[in-house]
């Protein structure tokens, strides 16, 4: 169990470095459509989720309706139903109550890593362990962030280009994903297919291209 | 309807998606076409997430950025290495020293 956490919080490291000028943005675009410091900060807990965040932001500032609000969070969050497909047969020995905390945490990052590393070395006995570390250590990155931006107000550059080391880690992860022809396939795929459908509003491209890369994946392997 | 009220709901109906197969469906059995599927989630998304990371970094498409040759770069270290933490470092100093060449 203490090897898991220190695996986990060693691989959250350069993504927590890296989401750290998100967070802040998060926050000082909360407090600057005149939130209240707590609900601005308190959305960060509530939500979890930096580009929806951003969203109902945006939306509360332009005084749209609720549902709307709620609608279009939900279509940012799709991609969640998809992570939580493919960790479910690695968290089935656990209660209810700690898949209802897996599922809290459940981010673009913390599926990337822990689908990763389960995938190699599966049935590990402690490996929710691995997966609460990494989702723990972005969670209290998320929400320091967030108050710093909430608090400190002015825009933070970002100078050290560090952002780019989120989507690094997500490159990395490719690779060891890639495991024969069909899941070749898919990753192409998704690639080429995610470049052409950017421009989707409400982060879709990413929907479509998964469910394209995933298709013709499962084609592919159903034929050979 | 107040504003924590909305993003309240906002929170819920992200925890049901996050939730959706974890929690809600929970040990029901899948059926063979979608545990089929789901071992070409993690190639699928991975990638779908990293390409318009890289030619999109500004939202707009900007293959001039550079973070597009270092990406290249960083690209064929996490291949060959399979090093998370190379491909980092490779990435970041690459679209470091290419910001300031350009």
């Amino acid at each position: 169990m203490k090897r898991e956490i220190a695996a986990g919080l060693r691989a959250a490291l350069p993504v927590a470095v890296g989401i750290i000028p998100f967070g802040m943005i998060v926050g000082v675009t909360a407090a600057s459509i005149g939130l209240s410091d707590g609900v601005a900060v308190a959305m960060s807990a509530i939500i979890f989720a930096g580009a929806s965040q951003l969203a109902t932001t945006a939306l509360l500032d332009a005084g749209a309706a609720w549902p709307v609000i709620v609608g279009t969070a939900m279509v940012i969050n799709l991609r969640f139903v998809m992570y939580s497909a493919a960790l479910e047969p690695h968290f089935r020995h656990l209660g209810r109550l700690r898949r209802l905390g897996v599922a809290y945490l459940l981010t673009d990052q913390a599926f990337a890593l822990s689908v990763s590393s389960y995938t190699e070395q599966p049935d590990r006995q402690h490996r929710h362990w691995y997966y609460l570390a990494i989702g723990l250590a972005l969670w209290v990155t998320w929400m320091i962030t967030t108050v710093i931006g909430v608090v400190g107000g002015a825009q933070i550059p970002d100078a050290w280009g560090l952002t780019f080391a989120v989507p690094l880690v997500f490159l990395a992860l490719v690779f060891p994903a890639i495991t024969d022809r069909s899941t070749a396939r898919a990753a192409l795929v998704a690639g080429t297919v995610a470049f052409a459908a950017q421009p989707l509003p409400f982060n879709l491209g990413l929907v479509v291209a998964a469910v394209a890369g995933i298709a013709v994946g499962a084609a592919h392997e159903a034929r050979t | 309807m107040t504003e924590l009220m909305v993003i309240g709901l906002a929170g819920l109906g992200t925890l049901a998606l996050r939730g959706s197969f974890l929690v809600l469906l929970g040990d029901r059995t899948v059926p063979p076409v979608l545990s089929r599927a789901l071992r070409f989630v993690p190639a699928a998304v991975l990638s779908a997430i990293t390409v318009p990371a890289v030619t999109h970094a500004g939202g707009e498409l900007d293959l001039t950025s550079p973070r597009v040759p270092a990406a290249v770069l960083a690209a064929v270290v996490a291949w060959r290495t399979r090093s998370i933490a190379w491909t980092i470092v490779v990435g970041l100093v690459a679209q470091w020293l290419i910001g300031q060449l350009l």
